[in-house]
């Protein structure tokens, strides 16, 4: 006598059933992002900004919208999209001294040593991209929409998040946020922001260990209040990283592409291995030396904006050496060609040495020139950090005094 | 040669002189076809003739008139009715009179016959004597019982044949009359009360009125009630199968009768014979499968509950169990474990499995006394009862309930499975197996798993998966569970990775032990196999699982050397080679999702190499399994998979055409869509051969339905992959597109199945015009300008179907509460979800599309607004989706 329709001792499942559903749904789920992807194309031409024809100046005045980061983070491909992210980051200007304020207006935190890069979550996948805009890793991770495994809400929601990879432990430090789960955060200021990546990295598991679907490990780095007692924990804290330097970013900073005075890096021999240039081998030369990008009138410029001029190239020498406009070249001066005007280096005499790494994607900026002059000669060091502070408290209370009084 | 000699030759034991004879019945009937069924019935009608020839007159006469296959059945009804009603009327005629023949044979056949005259004649409103014919011979003064038992009999089969709507209600009662009086004491003949039991099963469908009727319905349960304590076994047992109908089909009017039916039930399994038994039990479990149904559609809405669920298992419950329990000491000695066997405790356990999910927590106090007393005796029987208890009720208590109990008995079951008497091995393996599937989950609080007790577990899983094979099958169940539990807490899944080499080698092992006797074990060894694959951690593993692929790839490649004698030996080939092409699909999948990917690019040759081999060594069909790792493979490989094309094409485009089996027919045209995403505009030489397939199989009405809306989505597929050279496929496919649209507008409403397939056949034609738009958008755009008003008709179409869902979901709120409340409506949108993005995401694609040149389609078009405005209302997917299309129609108007 057969048993009727029931099971006796035996799962309900067929494992054939669910390689067959799971085809399925990894059939559609590719079928949605081959559209998304027909679609998104469409829609970085709705962006002005994403132009093919857009470049450095005009792209800098343009305030990012949303849409432009949903154009960045569809536009996967290509050297333009390689340019759209290294002009994208937020980059901070060399502490040559030290800014009023600092305990009041003042985040400081410790730099993880590592490659910075951007980390986009979208459509079922994460990338990751350092400065010149080539990828680093491309992997499926925890944040929202990021491995194929967990997509919640719309598939290509993106999150944005500006990163250190620390190599030691395989792990994405977390700097800042630019956009989380299709909500742009570019016009919200870095106290928002950093209060974001705590909460909302807290909604996901990304900060779990790596698994399956979660390559990497994501962890935020401690901010802290820039005033004695926040300098001293970044300064001298332990960190599960490997320090470079400290960042400064001022409270109520925007994020905003390209090199800011807002937000400020510095390091001496305690926080960070790196304190003076290496050249190629390693070596700290006898000589400062400066990456300066060829301008079309043979002028040699930082990358500022505006660019700052060091010096210039004659034509005989850019033709000798077929150089072009755009080139990125290493450059050597003795101290004694330095002069230092309203703040500004003046350099009379620079020395070709060659090209740079082909990974360098931009000419050294002024202030890292200057903090590398001082650090070759009277660096700006913790104890003038700790005064300025020392000497903003004081200001404050003194007008506390004034105002009761 | 006359008839009867040909007809008896035919069943000769002589194979030349069967083959001859089948030769001559295949050329009558191919010469004369109106003769040769006439002669048939003849041939069963004549008591003359030898019972042989009348009882296979009889059935050539049933195959004349149906067919499993439906093409085939479509065939044969048609060559019926378009016979000579002259020569018909004959047939029928003798039909009737072999009701009253003497030879059993010969009226049952025949009674099958008629059955099958009238499922095709009666819905075409033919043949409408036939009822009263029969009920004549039931009423006939001194009607043998011989003839009244076909008569019934005759009833019987046509009911089952027919649908109740083909017969008027008049009918219906004369026809329940006669059954029931049939069934009743003071007939004495029990053939013609069994006869008329079982008639009265098929008919219960057809007694929907008189159900309703409390006075009709007291006298069926009252007679019904009475033939369950008949002498006669076979009645009894047809009885208790009539009550289990009843139960599932008018479960709102059973109340009561329920004290009846649970003292008749009780005393059944008690005392009765094994098949009463059986049903007695068989009807607590159907009335715990309605409760349960219950419970699930009105989840969520208590108001609904008490009117249509009279909890009858929760009252029933204090003696239900005990009564259930006492079942499960019943085993039989060497129970054997084919799938063939059903006895009272197997039946027992699974009514009480069905209990605990219907009542949940409070069957936990009833039954853990019988377990704890038990579970220690000398008794096997009592062991075993004790274990299949516990296993029982895992599904259905509260995780709260249940968790301290596995906890403290997890130890006490892994020593129990060194147990001396392997029925109890075999049960706690399968409970164990249980435990993990339903308890399992380490990303809780309190895991039933630990670090601590994982060492154990693994230990005790690996050395009984050498126990005999049944054993082994349930240990490869309770493997797979484990792993399972793993699938949503990837993070922790390396906790696995040190076992790993000797779980995949005591798999391995197992299922090449299994290799020639025990198919289960092997399937379950291999799916096993899968799931921990799907859950191992990578990058960790990924060395191991490419040895795994290795291992895989060697063990198909030994398949091919099989020696295939027999079409039994062609069966257990090709599923052995379903299981491994299963393997290498998981492994696939898994690698090439991950930064181990190189691992499959460096096997993609041989991995294809085996794919295209396995396939031609079927050459009747496509190899499903095989089909389905070919996608996984196309995806892991992209634009490299163009090489394998040449050689891979001619089974892909068999794959594409094989309608019968149509999942394979499906998994080929995902399959397309794989291809298309990897070889992108590569595509393109092979697109006019699998167009042509593709456009073939949506105008062949023998192709399962449910393989079309994906037919259409593939379009898209092929469209997005080779961009503007779709262009050619446009005078073909656009009709198809529109036909498909039109056919929508008169699916029926009413039908689940029905809403449910019209929303995946819009969702294909949405994902079509997307592709196929996406794909042509450029230089060459304006080709789709004529397309586009009928795209705009239609999807206007259905956002009008979904805002008549108010008013639609209203009516049917009222129509429930006051006349279905027997009937288990589904409260349904006609558009889903899913439907509404493509829906709006294709208007997005139009404007993207045709830019400026929809500017005044959109113009005149203005649903398009409001449909916008509510997709705000909806899930953030449709909502990013629908500010994406704003945007596309803003541009397009403002140009």
């Amino acid at each position: 006598m057969a048993p009727p329709h029931r099971p006796y001792k035996r799962p309900a499942i067929s494992d054939q059933q669910r390689r067959r559903d799971l085809a399925l749904q990894a059939q559609s789920s590719r079928r949605a992002d081959a559209q998304a992807r027909a679609r998104s194309l469409a829609n970085s031409l709705l962006s002005p900004s994403s132009a093919e024809t857009a470049e450095g100046d005009s792209e800098r005045d343009h305030e990012p919208t949303v849409t432009d980061v949903a154009t960045a983070a569809s536009k996967l491909r290509g050297s333009d999209a390689r340019r759209w992210f290294a002009r994208h980051i937020m980059l901070p200007e060399w502490m040559a001294d030290a800014p009023p304020h600092l305990a009041s207006d003042w985040h400081v935190f410790a730099r993880p040593a590592g490659k910075r890069c951007l980390v986009v979550s979208c459509n079922g996948m994460t990338i990751s991209r350092v400065r010149n805009g080539s990828i680093l890793h491309r992997f499926p991770s925890a944040l929202p929409n990021g491995s194929k495994r967990d997509i919640s809400g719309p598939a290509s929601s993106y999150s944005i998040l500006d990163c250190i990879f620390h190599e030691p432990d395989e792990t994405y430090y977390i700097i800042d946020m630019i956009c989380w789960r299709g909500y742009s955060l570019y016009d919200c200021t870095a106290e928002f922001r950093f209060f974001w990546v705590n909460s909302k990295l807290m909604e996901t598991t990304a900060g779990d260990p790596p698994s399956t679907y979660h390559r990497y490990r994501f962890s935020v780095v401690p901010i802290y209040e820039c005033t004695l007692e926040g300098l001293e924990a970044a300064y001298s804290g332990s960190t599960p990283y490997m320090k470079d330097g400290l960042l400064f970013y001022n409270k109520h900073v925007h994020y905003q592409a390209g090199i800011t005075p807002l937000a400020l890096v510095w390091k001496d021999e305690a926080c960070s291995q790196y304190i003076i240039d290496t050249d190629s081998k390693g070596q700290v030369p006898s000589e400062q030396h400066v990456v300066l990008e060829l301008q079309e009138d043979g002028k040699l410029a930082t990358s500022d904006d505006p660019p700052v001029v060091f010096g210039s190239l004659d034509n005989e020498f850019i033709q000798k050496s077929n150089l072009r406009p755009g080139n990125l070249l290493r450059f050597a001066f003795r101290d004694e060609r330095v002069k230092l005007v309203d703040g500004k280096m003046e350099i009379s005499e620079l020395q070709f040495v060659g090209r740079p790494n082909r990974a360098r994607a931009f000419a050294d900026s002024h202030s890292k020139a200057l903090f590398q002059y001082a650090a070759r000669h009277a660096p700006l060091r913790i104890e003038d950090l700790v005064a300025s502070i020392q000497s903003n408290h004081m200001e404050v209370k003194s007008t506390d005094v004034e105002m009761q009084g | 040669m006359n008839i009867t000699q040909i007809l008896l030759a035919a069943q000769s034991a002589d194979g030349n002189l069967r083959t001859v004879a089948e030769g001559n019945l295949k050329q009558f009937q191919e010469q004369n076809l109106p003769n040769f069924l006439l002669s048939l019935s003849v041939e069963l009608s004549d008591d003359e003739r030898p019972p042989e020839s009348r009882r296979l007159a009889g059935i050539i006469l049933k195959n004349s008139l149906d067919a499993k296959d439906s093409a085939k059945k479509e065939l044969l009804i048609q060559q019926w009715v378009s016979l000579d009603p002259s020569i018909k009327l004959k047939i029928k005629e003798s039909l009737l009179i072999t009701l009253g023949s003497s030879v059993h044979d010969a009226r049952h056949t025949s009674s099958q016959v008629i059955a099958k005259v009238a499922s095709i004649e009666i819905p075409r409103r033919e043949w409408q004597e036939l009822i009263a014919k029969l009920l004549g011979n039931m009423t006939q003064q001194g009607a043998p019982a011989s003839l009244k038992q076909a008569t019934l009999e005759a009833l019987g089969y046509v009911c089952e044949e027919i649908s109740p709507e083909h017969l008027e209600q008049d009918q219906v009662n004369a026809v329940l009359t006669a059954v029931v009086q049939g069934m009743n004491q003071t007939e004495l003949s029990p053939e013609v009360r069994l006869a008329a039991v079982n008639a009265l099963y098929n008919a219960l469908d057809f007694a929907e009125s008189n159900f309703a009727n409390e006075m009709e319905r007291n006298y069926i349960m009252k007679v019904v009630c009475d033939t369950a304590v008949s002498k006669e076994v076979e009645i009894r047992q047809a009885a208790f199968e009539c009550l289990v109908a009843i139960g599932s089909t008018y479960y709102v009017h059973l109340e009561p009768y329920m004290q009846t039916i649970f003292n008749l039930t009780a005393n059944a399994v008690k005392g009765d014979e094994e098949p009463a038994a059986l049903q007695a039990i068989e009807f607590w479990s159907s009335i715990c499968d309605e409760e349960i149904e219950l419970q699930e559609e009105y989840e969520g809405s208590d108001d609904a509950n008490s009117t249509v669920n009279y909890r009858f298992i929760e009252k029933a419950l204090p003696s239900l169990v005990p009564m259930l329990l006492e079942t499960l000491l019943k085993q039989e000695e060497d129970q054997d474990q084919d799938d063939n066997v059903w006895n009272i405790s197997m039946s027992g356990g699974t009514c009480l499995g069905l209990i605990a999910r219907t009542v949940c927590d409070a069957i936990v106090p009833l039954v853990m006394p019988f377990v704890e007393g038990n579970i220690t005796k000398p008794d096997w029987h009592c062991r075993e009862a004790a274990i299949f208890a516990f296993g029982s009720i895992l599904e259905g208590p509260s995780v709260e309930k249940l968790a301290p109990l596995v906890q403290s008995g997890l130890d006490f079951l892994l020593n129990t499975t060194k147990d001396p008497n392997s029925q109890v091995r075999d049960t706690t393996a399968w409970t164990l197996g249980r435990v993990f599937e339903l308890l399992h989950s380490p990303a809780s609080a309190n895991p039933i798993i630990t670090n601590a007790n994982l060492p154990r577990i693994m230990n005790v899983l690996l050395e009984s998966s050498k126990d005999v094979p049944n054993v082994a099958e349930k240990v490869c169940g309770a493997i797979y569970f484990l792993a399972q539990g793993y699938e949503d807490a990837e993070s922790i899944s390396s906790v696995l990775t040190p076992f790993l080499p000797n779980v995949i080698a005591a798999l391995l092992s197992a299922a090449d032990r299994a290799d020639t006797t025990h198919f289960r074990l092997r399937a379950s060894a291999y799916e096993a196999l899968n799931e921990i694959v799907r859950v191992s951690s990578i990058p960790e593993t990924s060395v191991i699982l490419g040895q795994l692929l290795q291992e895989i790839m060697k063990r198909l490649n030994l398949t091919f050397d099989l020696h295939v004698l027999s079409s039994g030996d062609k069966e257990k080939q090709s599923d052995l080679q379903a299981l491994l092409c299963g393997v290498l699909q998981v492994i696939i999948q898994k690698l090439s999702s991950s930064d181990a990917k190189s691992i499959i690019a460096q096997t993609a040759d041989q991995l294809m190499f085996l794919f295209l081999r396995v396939f031609a060594c079927h050459s009747s069909t496509v190899h499903e399994e095989a089909m389905l790792a070919i996608g996984a493979l196309a995806y892991a490989t992209g634009t490299d998979f163009v090489k394998y094309m040449p050689e891979f094409f001619k089974y892909l485009e068999a794959g594409l055409q094989n309608y019968e089996e149509y999942q394979v027919c499906s998994i080929s045209v995902g399959v397309v869509g794989d291809i298309c995403r990897a070889l992108e505009d590569k595509m393109l030489p092979f697109c006019d051969g699998i167009m042509t397939v593709l456009l073939k199989d949506l105008s062949n009405s023998m192709l399962n339905r449910s393989v079309k809306p994906p037919i259409f989505s593939c379009f898209g597929d092929i469209a997005l992959a080779i961009g503007d050279n779709f262009e050619k496929y446009l005078p073909y496919a656009m009709p198809m597109l529109q036909g498909a649209a039109e056919l929508l507008g008169v699916l029926d409403h009413t039908d689940d199945d029905m809403v449910d397939y019209g929303n995946q056949l819009r969702r294909g034609i949405f994902e079509a015009y997307s592709g196929i738009l996406q794909g042509i958008k450029g230089a060459k755009a304006q080709l789709m300008i004529p397309y586009a008003g009928h795209l705009l008709q239609f999807t206007e179409a259905v956002y009008k179907d979904g805002s008549r869902f108010m008013s639609c979901t209203l009516q049917i709120m009222l129509w429930v509460m006051f006349y279905l409340l027997t009937l288990h409506l589904r409260v349904y949108n006609f558009r889903d979800e899913s439907v509404t993005k493509a829906a709006v995401a294709v208007l997005g694609d139009l404007a993207d599309t045709l830019g400026p040149s929809s500017k005044d389609l959109f113009k005149s078009n203005l649903f398009h607004v409001e449909f916008l405005r509510e997709c705000h209302d909806l899930d953030d997917e449709v909502r990013d989706t629908a500010s994406w299309v704003q945007g596309m129609i803003n541009q397009a108007l403002v140009s």
